[in-house]
């Protein structure tokens, strides 16, 4: 390839371009990020108290990894998103592939669903409190609350955009009514159903942090919290780079996933 | 000729009498096929020729069972229709073969829901793989398959099922002429191999005649039989018979009635 074309492919609307550009820019992307924060700080552009020098931020996360600290509040996050994540979407894949399939549902919840959805989530974070107090359950609970509805909804998108002659063809091979849902518009939705599931994965990382600190002795929100507190914005730097990394890590998880289950997909 | 009706009904392998659908209700209520009716015989390739928006594929719909009729009667093998199944084989003109699975998966999709045992399944579809030329593409998938290879395994699935019928909703119609024409040797090489009864349905009249024992030609909107014909020529028939005079007599005729009815 000849400098001409390389440069070309580099500017050419959806064009692909080598494997080698695409890592290197993934790395270089992180290293202007790093570049700026070193420059902000060392070159005491900004105080201390406000944004911490990336080396003090290292050797803080070291020190709470050393003495555990880190781990105990992160197991402790990743705990009560999973759980939150995999109650509500067992709930939220069936039923909202049953709503995009069948009209008849779909009439009965989307007034309900849609009312719902609109509601800011943190709005219940106080009411939660009152009724099921500051454990797990709680947090649990403001998890579901604020992805539930939506994947409920982008499923039965999915669903509901199933070609018609995919299961009318269905039919005339014996497919029967009820087995619809099971045989066909689970199949046909698999890759979306695993684009919402990773997307909403990331919401829950976000209500998560909101009921970590409204209410909890544990989580990386929490920690955030008692840092702010006590000034210490290295530990909510690390914080909030550990929610990062967990970020990237189940989007990659989702994204391998997908690759195994659908195959066809890609 | 046959002078009783019932020897017809009994001899014929689809019937459809008097048949009407309407959609909608009310003011946008569309009456898409009107009194309709047609009789087609066992082991009998019928094609179904008429202006776009005539009611074509609504009437293979109701044959399918796909679609519920406003009025009239369907009977497929003497049974009336009544919902889908599985005796009534369909080839649609969208590609819809089942993206999930590969090509040996889809064609084994009907006998897999009937509960046919491996070993004869793998023979049925080994056979049809054969049959439609594409051995060598049991596992791919169909986002691998350009569109005429994706209408052979849609052409392998259906037949792979047994169904008592075939119906064909324009399926070459979204391929080039090249790719048309071989499909319709595939096609014509397919049926002369399992006699299976066809409806075929398609606007282009060259493709019907090619294919077609009968010709039913349709008139405009609402759909009705505006001619039967029978076509005379020997098989099996390749691509030059399109140059006969015979031919493009008959294609004139054809050509006749639908300038003559097209509709409003
Ligand atoms: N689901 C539907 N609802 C309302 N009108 C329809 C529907 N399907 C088809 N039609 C109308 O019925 C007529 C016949 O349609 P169709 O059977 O698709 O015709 P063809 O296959 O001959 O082109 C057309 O006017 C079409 O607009
Ligand atoms: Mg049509």
């Amino acid at each position: 390839m000849n400098d001409r074309t390389f440069f070309k492919s580099l500017t050419t609307p959806y064009q692909a371009i080598p494997h080698g550009v695409v890592v290197f820019l993934g790395i270089a992307v992180w290293v202007a990020v790093l570049a700026v924060w070193f420059a902000l700080t060392f070159g005491g552009f900004v105080k201390p108290m406000f944004l911490p020098k990336p080396n003090e931020v290292l050797n803080t996360a070291l020190a709470l990894a050393a003495d555990g600290t880190l781990w105990e509040h992160t197991y402790a996050s990743v705990q009560v998103v999973i759980i939150g994540f995999v109650l509500s979407s067992i709930v939220a894949v069936p039923l909202g592939l049953t709503m995009g399939t069948y009209r008849v549902v779909q009439a009965f919840l989307d007034p309900l669903v849609n009312f719902i959805r609109y509601l800011p989530v943190t709005s219940f974070v106080p009411l939660f409190i009152l009724w099921i107090g500051i454990g797990i359950e709680q947090r649990v609970s403001v998890i579901i609350f604020g992805i539930f509805f939506q994947q409920v909804v982008m499923i039965a998108d999915a669903a509901r955009s199933v070609p018609r002659d995919l299961v009318n063809a269905a039919y005339t091979l014996g497919t029967r009514r009820r087995d619809t849902v099971w045989h066909i518009v689970f199949p046909a939705t698999l890759p979306n159903i695993f684009d919402v599931l990773r997307v909403t994965m990331g919401w829950a990382w976000t209500y998560l942090v909101v009921a970590e600190l409204v209410a909890a002795r544990s989580g990386l929100g929490y920690i955030s919290l008692k840092a702010m507190r006590g000034f210490q914005v290295d530990v909510i730097f690390m914080a909030i780079a550990m929610i990062g990394i967990l970020g990237l890590l189940t989007d990659q998880i989702f994204r391998v996933l997908r690759r195994v289950a659908a195959p066809w997909a890609n | 000729m046959l002078n009783n009706p019932n020897t017809a009904t009994r001899s014929s392998d689809i019937s459809v009498e008097k048949v009407a659908l309407r959609y909608g209700t009310g003011e946008g209520a569309v009456l898409a096929l009107d009194g309709l009716s047609l009789n087609v015989k066992k082991e009998e390739f019928c094609v179904i020729v008429g202006p776009s928006g005539c009611g074509k594929s609504s009437l293979l719909y109701l044959i399918a069972g796909l679609e519920g009729r406003t009025g009239g009667m369907i009977k497929v093998g003497g049974r009336p229709v009544s919902d889908a199944g599985a005796d009534r084989g369909m080839v649609f003109q969208a590609y819809t073969l089942f993206p999930w699975l590969t090509v040996r998966q889809n064609v084994e999709y009907g006998p897999r829901r009937k509960g046919m045992p491996a070993a004869e399944r793998n023979r049925i579809v080994d056979h049809y793989l054969t049959e439609i030329g594409l051995a060598a593409f049991g596992s791919h998938y169909p986002s691998q398959l350009s569109g005429g290879m994706k209408q052979r395994v849609a052409i392998a699935r259906a037949l792979a099922n047994d169904p008592e019928v075939l119906l064909m909703d324009e399926p070459f119609g979204a391929l080039d002429s090249q790719t048309r024409h071989a499909m319709q040797q595939l096609l014509l090489s397919v049926w002369e191999h399992s006699k299976k009864t066809v409806l075929f349905v398609t606007h282009d009249i060259d493709e019907a005649i090619l294919l077609a024992d009968r010709v039913f030609v349709m008139s405009g909107r609402p759909g009705q039989i505006l001619a039967d014909l029978t076509v005379p020529f020997e098989r099996p028939r390749d691509m030059d018979l399109v140059m006969e005079p015979d031919f493009i007599a008959m294609k004139r005729e054809i050509l006749g009635l639908l300038k003559n009815n097209g509709g409003h």
